[in-house]
């Protein structure tokens, strides 16, 4: 023990000795190399024996075959699509949607930040008073083959009016029937509220 | 006579049966292989699968490339396919029909031919990835023959007899494969390359030649080919397990029950392999039988050759 302690010694000694001496080197001393190489197989016969039976009895291949037969008994990812779905989060941008407040008035003040906002021109918007006086829209178009779904209008719509719900499945069997109007966003709002609701009540708190 | 083409009749009926449901088997092996459920939604739990899916393909047109050498193109599903189902001939059976006592000859015969099958569809189709395919299948399937006809030298020293029928029964008291485990393991990796199957199905590489020497082939052309296909995995599966497995033999007990069993357990075994293992690179392949296995068989056949001679 005692011999080891001073070989320990002796070692740090020669480290601190050496770190101090450094600064005076002339010549850098590269003393700890590393093999990086492929190591020389081990010749004895006992090794020797080890990987010729690991060849011929194809061990590797076996455990192989192994974890392919333990993922038989897991779990399979897949969902049953159209009857199960996966789960979205709240700030999922699907179909958009024109909400009403509570009493049935539509929220849209055609402020016209979205149509400024929409990066893809797909919103067009008209608007004019109504006969009590308030400012509403006459006209509110998405062009849904337009839209690349980035959330901006929603972002910079100051009273929620227009949002982006969590249904992604509106496919169309034509392409008029993207070209969406204020009705149809106004429908959508109605059809959608409850999530929608939930979604927004759900990440306020981020927003 | 009558008796004789019922039998094979309703043995043939029998095995493109097992083919179809097979193909379901392989779909629903990989797939829970991959984490996926497969095919879930025909019938109950998919079972009708293959029934639909050979609707589908027999009522497709048959199209005519337009560069196809026609009846070559147009004989060569049909050809392999009697090949496939001839060696169901050789099912070792008490009950069977037909007796063979050169059936280890007879296989190795119809096996040979088989590669013509493929020979045939790919040359013919007149299609650059057909005929790159089907020469890799040539190549792979000679070479492979050679390393498979070794192979089958051994059980025929130790038993001494070419029929099946009477390898099966010589194994009563012990497998050959325990006698000769690692020329077992050749055997089934050449049957895996013989057939074209992953990890060596280079006859189609789906990545470099978009289907192989079967690009041209759809509807019942194509249906047959893949029955071929099929059909020559279960015989491959049948033959391993009657020549290394002990075919109805199990330790202590004799049933057909165990032979059907470990010939399904072979052919599961095929898709597991496909399941496990990429695609060979191809001179690894052809590295492997004639500097790997031929080398290693001969010099077992050199080892059991003395034992037989000088011990026994």
């Amino acid at each position: 023990m005692a011999s080891v302690k001073l070989f320990c010694a002796r070692a740090s000694a020669q480290c601190v000795l050496r770190n101090a001496v450094r600064p005076t080197y002339v010549a850098q001393e590269r003393s700890c190399y590393k093999q990086v190489g492929k190591p020389e197989p081990d010749m004895r016969w006992k090794p020797i024996m080890d990987r010729a039976s690991q060849t011929v009895f194809w061990t590797e291949l076996f455990s192989g075959l192994g974890i392919t037969l333990g993922h038989i008994f897991k779990e399979p990812a897949t969902i049953n699509y159209p009857f199960e779905k996966g789960p979205l989060s709240p700030r999922f941008r699907g179909e958009h949607a024109l909400r009403r407040y509570p009493s049935g008035e539509e929220r849209c003040i055609a402020c016209k930040l979205c149509e400024a906002i929409c990066p893809a021109q797909a919103i067009t918007i008209e608007a004019e008073a109504r006969a009590d006086g308030s400012r509403r829209t006459t006209r509110y178009d998405i062009d849904m083959t337009k839209c690349i779904y980035c959330g901006f209008c929603q972002e910079a719509c100051p009273v929620d009016a227009i949002v982006e719900g969590p249904n992604f499945e509106f496919s169309t069997e034509t392409r008029e029937e993207l070209l969406y109007n204020k009705e149809k966003l106004l429908n959508n709002g109605d059809k959608w509220e409850a999530e929608i609701a939930a979604n927004l009540q759900a990440d306020y708190l981020y927003r | 006579m009558y008796l004789s083409l019922l039998s094979s009749l309703v043995a043939y009926i029998c095995v493109l049966l097992a083919v179809a449901f097979f193909t379901l088997l392989e779909r629903k092996g990989l797939s829970y292989i991959q984490i996926r459920k497969g095919p879930n939604k025909v019938g109950i739990a998919g079972l009708p699968q293959p029934l639909a899916d050979a609707a589908k393909l027999l009522t497709k047109e048959i199209a005519k490339p337009v560069m196809a050498n026609y009846s070559p193109y147009f004989i060569a599903p049909i050809f392999s396919l009697i090949l496939a189902l001839l060696l169901w001939q050789l099912y070792p059976s008490l009950y069977s029909t037909s007796y063979f006592k050169w059936g280890i000859l007879f296989f190795l015969c119809v096996s040979g031919l088989n590669v013509y099958g493929t020979l045939l569809a790919g040359w013919s189709s007149n299609s650059k990835y057909a005929l790159l395919g089907s020469l890799r299948a040539i190549a792979q399937t000679i070479s492979y023959e050679v390393s498979m006809a070794l192979v089958l030298l051994f059980p025929l020293f130790l038993v001494g007899s070419f029929s099946f029928f009477e390898v099966g029964e010589s194994q009563e008291s012990i497998w050959l494969s325990f006698l000769m485990l690692p020329v077992s393991f050749i055997w089934f990796v050449t049957c895996v390359a013989e057939t074209n199957r992953a990890p060596f199905d280079f006859a189609e590489g789906e990545s470099e030649l978009v289907s192989g020497f079967n690009i041209e082939y759809g509807s019942a052309g194509f249906a047959l080919i893949f029955l071929a296909e099929y059909a020559n995995i279960l015989v491959m599966s049948l033959f391993s397990s009657i020549l290394f497995f002990g075919g109805s033999y199990m330790f202590f007990f004799e049933s057909d029950i165990m032979f059907m069993l470990k010939i399904l357990f072979f052919a599961f075994l095929f898709i597991w392999v496909r399941g496990s293992y990429p695609r060979f690179r191809y001179d690894l392949l052809m590295t492997l039988t004639w500097k790997g296995f031929l080398p290693a068989a001969l010099s077992f056949l050199l080892l059991i050759f003395s034992l037989i001679y000088f011990v026994y």
